[in-house]
């Protein structure tokens, strides 16, 4: 009778102790997010050693049962699945999403373009919360081109943290704005619209500065180097100059400054003068003649 | 005592040994010939003793000692300043008893491989010795002046270390090789052809090239070098050339061209012109190209680099070389220049253009 009563108590004390165990049951959040502190809720009585283990890192520490376990926010920096675990055995797993997007990471290529060109201007943008957490939401992202006054404006939804979008070029040459923004993030890229080849090149003699005195030549100058849609052909450009007379033949690759380009050439009666940019040529001018 | 005299006696000798070695026999021996003369000058200037050249130079000539020494080592950080006389030859044109000429053809070694300069010689007997008549470089000198010069030159923001990931960098700029030919000549094969820089920014270009036997297999790489100008303005085209000593083009089944371009801060100066450019006969009966350089700018180039490309009527290049010139472009002065043209070649030249490279002592970029 006795060892039946030391058998019964001990099973009465195996229900208790499973029944304590369940009680130590782990609530996990719902809407963890990204750099925000969370809760997760306990029963039961006593210490436990508590682990958290996620895609940025794991921690440990001592907590009371029947206590919220506080979830700090460094601890929950990174987005992704992340698994909490007791000493006494229970476990939970939660997800933490990213927090909204703060940061955009911009590609655009190229970084020089030719004016008037449809579609060769690319643009992905990458949206990313305060931690590097890729926003997987979609998220609205508008692109902004931008040069000398004329704008292009496109907004598009990201899938999965990435929006994209393909522009044209400008007519206008410049360094245009090109501009990635998703809620009040904005990044700033410059894409070069660059003037074609130079259109109706035309040049003229003129009359030697005073330091040009002791050239003992010509000064021949372009007007204003323009490509066929009136921008202006970069600075440094290589033009070059011609002179065919009796004593053979005189070139200068002279540089375009200030939109014009200019050379000297050696004073010639009866010769030629010529210019060409490329592969297009301009007038032609007899040195003590007319043109 | 013995030791302290034996310690005196070896110093002495050092210092005389010491003394023999450094201190030159400045020794003037008279020439009795033209080309006695001639040789002699230019020995001395190959043992570095200018002075014992200069008492080889004719009173006659009024060249004074400083004028000779840089008609000889050259002056304003020009290549001749970094050259030195390997060789001298020598051939007596024509002879009397009291005048000469004498063709001299001396060989300078410099950093840009050997130079050589052809001169003719006036030789003029003198109190029984000959002596050379030194015609100097006559170089003009510019009246004190400001040349206003209107400085163009690209700078460059690159990418950061704490820029993102996504930040683009400045992108290198687009050359296009725009003609090639492929060529034996010399027991070798020969790539050549122009490049041109298409893009709005200057690049540092090289070209280079792999040649692919029969069976795609790599037989030789090679960069075109110093045939080429290195640096592109916007639009500006250089001719390259590629030589593969000792290949066949029978072997070559194609070539593999490279064109690479780093973008580069650049300035847009000095403008050099090629002034009077004309094919003709050189004294000895080559064909040459030559002309003059006018360097347009205010500052000195030091070394000029003259690149020569040759067309045929169907305007494909046929030929590139290449000639450094050994004087400085001061400037809004004029200085010749010579490019030698292979005689098997120039017949079939119709067109040439010349373009010319530059190096300064004093330019950053």
């Amino acid at each position: 009778m006795r060892r039946l009563f030391w058998v019964i108590s001990a099973l009465a004390a195996c229900f208790f102790a499973a029944d304590v165990a369940r009680a130590a049951e782990l609530q996990a959040p719902q809407s963890a997010v990204a750099g925000n502190a969370a809760s997760i809720a306990t029963s039961g009585s006593g210490d436990a050693t508590m682990y958290l283990i996620g895609p940025g890192g794991a921690a440990k520490r001592t907590v009371k049962l029947g206590q919220a376990l506080e979830l700090k926010a460094e601890e929950l920096r990174a987005a992704g699945r992340y698994t909490v675990l007791l000493s006494t055995g229970e476990k939970a797993d939660f997800f933490v999403a990213p927090a909204k997007p703060k940061q955009i990471a911009f590609l655009a290529r190229p970084s020089r373009v030719p004016v008037a060109k449809p579609g060769v201007i690319t643009g992905v943008a990458f949206v990313f919360d305060d931690f590097k957490n890729l926003v997987l939401e979609a998220v609205p992202v508008k692109f902004d081109l931008s040069v000398q006054g004329t704008n292009a404006s496109e907004t598009v939804g990201s899938k999965l943290g990435i929006a994209w979008t393909k522009m044209n070029s400008a007519s206008k040459e410049g360094a245009a704005q090109f501009v990635a923004s998703a809620g009040d993030v904005k990044v700033n890229r410059v894409v070069q619209q660059t003037a074609g080849e130079p259109c109706n090149l035309h040049m003229k003699i003129v009359p030697a500065n005073a330091g040009e005195k002791d050239t003992h030549g010509i000064v021949v100058e372009t007007d204003p180097i323009r490509d066929c849609s009136g921008n202006a052909v970069p600075d440094g450009t290589i033009v070059t100059f011609s002179l065919v007379d009796a004593k053979g033949r005189t070139t200068v690759d002279s540089r375009i400054k200030k939109g014009v380009a200019r050379a000297n050439l050696p004073a010639s009666p009866g010769g030629m003068v010529s210019v060409a940019a490329g592969v297009v040529s301009g007038n032609e001018l007899h040195v003590g003649g007319g043109q | 005592m013995k030791g302290h005299l034996l310690a005196i006696g070896t110093f002495l000798v050092l210092v005389v040994l010491v003394a023999a070695g450094t201190v030159h026999s400045t020794k003037f021996i008279p020439a009795k010939t033209p080309e006695g003369a001639v040789r002699s000058l230019f020995d001395s200037v190959k043992n570095n003793d200018v002075t014992g050249a200069y008492a080889y130079v004719s009173p006659a000539s009024n060249v004074d000692n400083a004028t000779f020494l840089k008609d000889v080592n050259g002056r304003d950080g020009s290549l001749r300043t970094y050259s030195k006389l390997e060789n001298v030859d020598t051939k007596v044109l024509n002879a009397n008893g009291n005048e000469a000429t004498v063709r001299t053809t001396t060989k300078w070694s410099t950093a840009v491989g050997p130079m050589f300069d052809t001169r003719d010689l006036k030789v003029a007997k003198e109190d029984g010795d000959w002596k050379v008549v030194w015609q100097s470089d006559k170089q003009a000198t510019l009246p004190p002046q400001v040349i206003p010069v209107n400085y163009l030159r690209w700078d460059i923001i690159r990418r950061g270390a704490e820029d993102d990931w996504g930040a683009q960098n400045v992108e290198s700029p687009r050359v296009r090789i725009i003609s090639m030919n492929a060529v034996e000549k010399d027991g070798g094969v020969i790539i050549l052809g122009e490049v041109r820089n298409e893009d709005t920014v200057p690049g540092f270009v090289s070209v280079g090239a792999t040649l692919l036997g029969k069976s795609g297999e790599t037989l030789a790489e090679e960069t075109s070098f110093d045939k080429i100008s290195h640096t592109l303005l916007p639009s500006e085209i250089s001719p390259y050339r590629i030589d593969f000593p000792k290949r066949k083009l029978a072997d070559v089944q194609s070539v593999r061209m490279q064109p690479a371009a780093l973008l580069i801060p650049a300035s847009a100066d000095p403008v050099i012109g090629v002034l009077h450019q004309r094919l003709e006969k050189d004294a000895s009966g080559r064909t040459v190209l030559r002309g003059e350089l006018m360097n347009q700018s205010g500052m000195t180039v030091n070394i000029p680099h003259v690149l020569a490309t040759y067309y045929d009527d169907a305007g494909r290049v046929i030929w590139v070389s290449d000639a450094y010139s050994d004087k400085a472009l001061l400037p809004q002065t004029p200085v010749p220049f010579s490019v030698d043209v292979r005689e098997d070649l120039a017949k079939n030249v119709h067109s040439y253009r010349v373009t010319v490279n530059q190096y300064s002592i004093d330019r950053v970029q």
